[in-house]
């Protein structure tokens, strides 16, 4: 799982669950994978990214770097900030571990990089 | 054959025997790039690289059809086996496993579109007792709806049974707000006929032209007139030019590779041969 994927994921369709964001995250093994850097598709996706969640998942998983901790204003041109920001992003990748959810503390099993987020009929 | 929804539930179905095949057969890696390109053209995007959803990814065939128009895509399956082969084809989206019937587990307005490959008719089924066919469509229809954005489109290719089962899907999906219909390409073929559902999250607009419709269909309107002056004339005699013109022209119509027609269409072959 991408840091990308875990900045979209909650937990809300549990029962009971209103918001479910952010995850928490226990990662056992994380993997680093160069991928082609796409300047373009970074500079889109950094206005819908929730940054504090970014950051402190990066944080927690020991790959946070020097990440700076809130956005610069004109990061379209800044190539090395967009570069930071795409490692995080894409490149960094938890392969087992578990994924937390902050209200019901249910927690979602990460296996070769997929997290296992079905869920048992009475959690409907 | 009968319909594979009707043999198991997706996750049961889609062993790893069935899941093999999706990285094999390349009658079936055919039919799926050529349907998930399809799509995409429905999703009527800009240039720009773009953050997608692959509902019902399975092996992931659809996502390489999104790879490689340069867009980054997260890919949701029921059946672990599927991902299992995606995840040998080394596919550079990221997976999830979770069922679609129970919710998207994602952030609103987290995505630019999305596609959706034979998946929706699975959803039509109840597989335990527990399943109840339109509360999940609607479930899935309406958690959709939250994590796109205000001018996304989802596209689903999918196998409606019957006309109940697509009103039944397009009921859910207007009720989630989506508004949009079903495409139907080569209307006239059965083989070729593909179903795809159009959803736009932002207001009505028109939908996409069909492929294999022809366009002569509007224009004149039908009067009693024509149809006894076509009833007098009757079909063209058999092997005459008219009635091999005739034939071309179904044949066009439902999407068959045919030959152009030209002066030697249908003509004579000289007494010498």
């Amino acid at each position: 799982m991408k840091l990308l994927t875990h900045n979209m994921l909650t937990s809300k369709c549990l029962k009971g669950v209103n918001v479910g964001y952010p995850l928490g995250i226990v990662a056992k093994d994380v993997k680093v994978l160069e991928t082609e850097f796409n300047s373009e598709f970074v500079s889109r996706i950094i206005p819908k990214l929730d940054w504090d969640t970014l950051w402190n998942a990066a944080d927690s998983i020991g790959h946070a770097g020097d990440l700076p901790r809130a956005v610069c204003d004109d990061y379209e041109n800044d190539v090395e900030f967009l570069k930071k920001v795409h490692h995080v992003l894409v490149e960094v990748e938890v392969i087992e571990g578990e994924l937390v959810c902050p209200e019901s503390g249910r927690k979602f099993s990460i296996n070769k990089g997929i997290p296992n987020m079905l869920l048992n009929e009475d959690e409907l | 054959m009968a319909r594979p929804e009707y043999q198991a539930p997706p996750e049961v179905f889609y062993s790893e025997c069935e899941a093999r095949k999706y990285s094999q057969n390349s009658r079936m890696i055919d039919i799926q790039v050529q349907m998930s390109e399809r799509a995409v053209e429905l999703l009527a995007l800009s240039d720009e690289p773009h953050f997608l959803l692959d509902l019902g990814c399975g092996s992931g065939l659809s996502g390489s059809v999104l790879e490689d128009q340069g867009h980054t895509w997260v890919g949701i399956d029921i059946s672990s086996a599927m991902l299992d082969v995606a995840l040998e084809r080394d596919v550079e989206g990221d997976l999830l496993l979770g069922d679609l019937g129970q919710g998207l587990p994602f952030r609103a307005g987290a995505f630019d579109g999305a596609v959706s490959i034979s998946a929706l008719q699975w959803l039509c089924n109840a597989d335990k007792s527990s399943h109840h066919p339109a509360k999940r469509l609607y479930t899935f229809f309406s958690s959709l709806y939250a994590c796109m954005n205000r001018t996304a489109r989802a596209v689903f290719q999918f196998y409606p049974e019957n006309s109940d089962q697509m009103e039944l899907v397009t009921s859910q999906a207007m009720r989630a707000g989506f508004f949009g219909g079903v495409v139907v390409d080569y209307p006239n073929s059965t083989k070729a006929k593909k179903f795809f559902l159009v959803l736009m999250s932002g207001g009505a607009a028109p939908l996409p032209k069909p492929m294999g419709e022809s366009e002569e269909k509007e224009g004149i309107s039908y009067t009693s007139k024509r149809e006894q002056l076509k009833k007098m004339r009757g079909k063209p005699l058999k092997k005459s030019r008219e009635w091999i013109l005739e034939k071309k022209e179904r044949r066009r119509r439902q999407g068959k590779p045919t030959r152009h027609d030209t002066k030697y269409s249908g003509r004579k072959r000289s007494g010498r041969f």
